[in-house]
């Protein structure tokens, strides 16, 4: 491979070639702490002073005896709690059969739990509203039909701890699902291969050898799943107030309505920081164990199970699954969208196009909140990759001393839930210096912190796939790190750099529970204008832009996939 | 954010501010009519925006008859439950961000709060001197009533015989209605923070610990609770928007109201122009025309609410309010014990 660099540019006088990296590195890194610092700061602040900005403990003894704010507590614990061991349950064979069996369709089942999981939580609790709301939901009127119930029972009730529990869960076993997947995908043969030399049949090799090297995945997702059930704003926020209790996240964005009490808010966000913390270090000490299963490197293929005629139970098992989350709630928006009264079928007689002509013509924040909602999902996008890139090139090339706290302060956010950092930033930019209440900016904050860590990861191993020979020929040949990182390795990873864009967008798109901290009436974006819309019940609207919403996600999804598909192939080539 | 909730600085300074509020009552600003000078300071302004409590797909029709009226001036509709509507503003403002031209609210107290911050400009329509009677306008041309809501009880008629339909708000206590019916929030929507006030006071606190007990399904806004009984969710809506409980009955869905014997909670609704409107003349063209018989008449006719317009004509099938019993509006009242009725609420409810 050659390299064209133009000979004027190579042979300029070096003063015009200044390196600034090291400048470059410091403004990024002064960039992420205030990112993360300062808000994280300003919550500590809230919740140890009282108003005239004494220390006290008041707030969280307040926490802890008063039931207004312990029961929540307690109710996040059991949320949370029984969330991660339905996801596991769940989760954990569905990985297994996708990954190890020759179960049909496992491509298509994959690509489902990847709609699942960019389908908004908020979103799929409305849904969830409309198909088992116990009287008026489409599935209990469908059972009282077959089964002739009297008119007010019900099979389902989703107004309930249970009916949360489970729409958490539809909304929250992709973690699991893709950890358990990605460990069996990377876990060698050879083990089973060896098993099954020594006489061992399909199921004994199966539940001696597989599960127990699945195992610290699927540890680790029921961690990953808990903490996404504690810190979930979105679906309580639909369906505790109606089943009648709070939740933690809904107990601290009510403590901002008036008259806000943002001490208390504080007080109640440092337990969820302080759990994910915890949660996040136990998830990584568990996956760190796991490399012992995957030692020596390239192996044999993973072995895969013959299920026989099995393979049909357990393709309609894991259809059955996904129906929860994927196929029932969308049919629900769908038929919302169309038909004269939410909770009715669409018929001949039912079927109208007034709830479109309503959002697109009608509603006047429908505009607003489209273009806040494009313009922040472009910006965060871009500022974050270009953000994470470069963070990531500097820990994987170690480019300057100190390049560690770069890396920890890029994965810190993974630890503050969205909510927690809307509180934090609230505190932080509605005072001076930086008024920044108001502005798109905050949200852009948000977003770009809530995004980093995956984004960062993302790209980190992206650069661990590319040599650095090239770099550094064109180092040799005098230019900069910057400009080496620019004209060589950026055009390398494009294909990387594009699907974490999209990643970031599409994460922008569904994030409610920190902008609906942070906006204002001129900043509100789609996830909150569903919110306000939900609040008043205006469910045929919410269907439409819901739809909306998911299509575009859809496209951007399936943008990053079809360019990761060709990446693969690139890399093949250059390799 | 401001450490000190505003509600606690007003109550200090509650003395002082009475004596000033005194001094300027006299003076009651000129009416004005819609004059071409105005209509053309608004067109250069282009937009404005709507920050209401009222419901969503009325509050539209709103902006876009005055759209169609006044061609080149945007409305946008910021629609929330009443007090979210004033958490939002107080919000903003605290950060100096003054987005609101106009707002209507469910609630008279957050009228007297935004007054003695302040923040209102006076501007009094030449309809509203002429017809409007003065319980329903600030002397001062601060806030001017727009609609006239109650609150009352209605029912599913598919799932509940008309005979059989609760009459009062003590008949909710009965067993036979545990699990079925469906309540908004004080917290959220400025008609229930009345509604509650008023029950509270005129039956007691006890009616609500009682109520409770019945396994009530809690929503947040007023308008929320006549879809859910329209959609056969519920079978009886303790309280929530009656004019949107005449609309879906006119609009042939099985729901009909029921107005209590001990009386049905009333609220009426105000509205405002801001003093740092970015959109001064918009706002007080839109304020002005709110007001106008036209838009009056589209508010008893449309949205079938109660209109303040001395000329604005009852359409029938709606009962006239002279015929209601009603709860008696104490807009000081929940002013001063607003953060109470939240809090209890909040205790009995468990949300």
């Amino acid at each position: 491979m050659t390299i064209a660099v133009p000979a004027t540019q190579a042979s300029r006088p070096r003063r015009f070639g200044v390196d600034l990296t090291t400048p470059v590195l410091l403004v990024f890194a002064a960039v992420l702490c205030v990112l993360i610092v300062m808000p994280l700061s300003w919550l500590v602040y809230y919740a140890f002073t009282t108003k005239a900005g004494d220390l006290t403990f008041a707030n969280f003894q307040r926490l802890v005896s008063d039931a207004a704010y312990l029961d929540p507590l307690l109710t996040t614990f059991a949320l949370a709690t029984l969330s991660a061991l339905i996801c596991c349950a769940v989760a954990a064979p569905m990985g297994w059969l996708v990954a190890r069996t020759d179960m049909p369709l496992r491509r298509t089942i994959r690509i489902l739990v990847t709609a699942s999981f960019v389908t908004p939580p908020f979103l799929g609790a409305i849904a969830w509203e409309l198909l088992a709301a116990p009287n008026s939901g489409l599935l209990n009127q469908f059972y009282r039909e077959l089964t002739g119930a009297a008119p007010d029972s019900h099979l389902l009730n989703i107004y309930t701890f249970s009916g949360l529990v489970f729409v958490i869960s539809c909304y929250t076993f992709p973690y699991v699902f893709v950890l358990v997947a990605n460990a069996l995908d990377r876990t060698p043969g050879d083990l089973e291969d060896a098993s099954s030399i020594l006489g061992g049949k399909t199921w004994d090799t199966a539940r001696r050898i597989t599960i127990p090297l699945a195992l610290p995945a699927v540890l680790a997702g029921a961690l990953v799943a808990f903490l996404q059930a504690m810190t979930l704003f979105g679906s309580p926020a639909i369906l505790a107030m109606p089943a009648g209790f709070h939740t933690m996240t809904t107990k601290i964005w009510s403590l901002f309505q008036f008259p806000p009490k943002p001490e208390l808010a504080a007080a109640a966000s440092l337990p969820l920081l302080v759990l994910t913390v915890i949660l996040l270090r136990a998830e990584y000490m568990v996956l760190g164990r796991r490399s012992y299963s995957v030692v020596g490197g390239k192996n044999s293929e993973p072995r895969i199970v013959r299920l026989g005629s099995w393979r049909w139970v357990m393709l309609a098992a894991a259809m059955v699954v996904l129906a929860c989350p994927v196929f029932l709630p969308y049919f629900a928006l769908l038929n919302a969208s169309f038909s004269k009264i939410a909770s009715h079928l669409v018929s001949p007689g039912n079927f109208t196009l007034q709830n479109l002509h309503f959002v697109f013509y009608e509603l006047s924040a429908t505009k607003l909140a489209l273009r806040n909602t494009f313009i922040l999902g472009i910006l965060a996008a871009t500022a974050g990759t270009i953000l994470a890139l470069v963070i990531s090139y500097v820990t994987t090339r170690k480019a300057v001393t100190g390049h560690r706290i770069l890396g920890f302060l890029a994965t810190a956010p993974a630890a503050i839930p969205g909510i927690v950092l809307g509180v934090g930033l609230f505190f932080t930019y509605t005072r001076k210096p930086f008024v920044l209440y108001g502005t798109m900016w905050i949200l852009l904050i948000a977003f770009v912190t809530l995004a980093m860590p995956a984004a960062y990861q993302q790209l980190q191993s992206a650069f661990r796939s590319v040599h650095t020979e090239l770099e550094d020929a064109s180092r040799i040949l005098g230019a900069t790190r910057l400009r080496a990182l620019w004209q060589i390795t950026a055009p390398l990873l494009r294909t990387s750099i594009i699907a974490t864009w999209c990643f970031i967008f599409v994460g922008v798109i569904r994030e409610l529970s920190a902008a609906i901290m942070l906006f204002t009436s001129e900043t509100k974006v789609l996830s909150v204008l569903i919110y306000d819309l939900n609040e008043s019940g205006d469910l045929a609207a919410i269907s439409v832009l819901g739809l909306f919403m998911l299509l575009i996600t859809f496209a951007v999804v399936a943008l990053a996939n079809s360019l990761r598909g060709r990446n693969a192939r690139r890399n093949v080539a250059v390799g | 954010m401001k450490r000190l909730s505003k509600r606690d600085v007003l109550k200090g300074a509650g003395a002082l501010g009475l004596s000033a509020f005194a001094a300027r009552v006299a003076a009651a600003p000129a009416a004005e009519a819609i004059t071409p000078a105005l209509i053309e300071a608004a067109k250069k302004e282009g937009k404005l925006s709507f920050y209401t409590a009222m419901d969503l797909q009325f509050a539209e029709r709103l902006g876009k008859t005055f759209e169609a009226k006044f061609p080149g001036i945007a409305v946008r509709v910021e629609r929330s439950g009443a007090e979210r509507v004033f958490t939002r503003i107080g919000q903003e403002y605290a950060s100096n961000i003054h987005a609101v031209d106009v707002a209507n609210t469910a609630d008279q107290a957050h009228c007297i709060i935004w007054k003695r911050n302040g923040w209102l400009a006076p501007y009094l329509p030449q309809e509203v001197a002429q017809h409007f009677d003065k319980r329903y306008y600030d002397p001062e041309g601060l806030s001017i009533t727009t609609r006239i809501l109650v609150s009352p009880i209605a029912f599913n008629t598919n799932l509940v015989k008309k005979e059989d339909a609760p009459k009062s708000f003590k008949d909710l206590l009965d067993p036979k209605w545990a699990g079925k019916l469906v309540k908004a929030h004080p917290a959220y929507s400025g008609t229930i923070m009345n509604a509650t006030f008023e029950v509270a006071r005129d039956l007691g606190w006890d009616y609500f610990e009682k109520l409770a007990k019945q396994r009530v399904m809690q929503v947040q806004s007023a308008t929320d609770t006549p879809k859910r009984i329209s959609l056969g969710e519920r079978a009886v809506m303790v309280d929530g928007a009656g004019y949107l409980v005449i609309r879906y009955k006119e609009a042939g869905q099985p729901v009909d109201i029921v107005y209590p014997e001990e009386g049905t909670p009333l609220a009426t609704g105000p509205s405002a122009v801001f003093k740092a409107a970015p959109n001064p003349n918009a706002a007080r063209l839109f304020q002005n025309w709110m007001h106008s018989r036209e838009a009056q008449q589209l508010l008893v006719d449309w949205a079938r609410q109660y209109s303040p317009h001395g000329q604005a004509i009852e359409k029938p099938g709606i009962r006239k309010l002279t015929d209601i019993k009603l709860m008696k509006e104490d807009p000081e009242g929940v002013f001063a014990q607003a953060d109470a009725v939240k809090k209890r609420y909040a205790e009995i409810f468990k949300v």
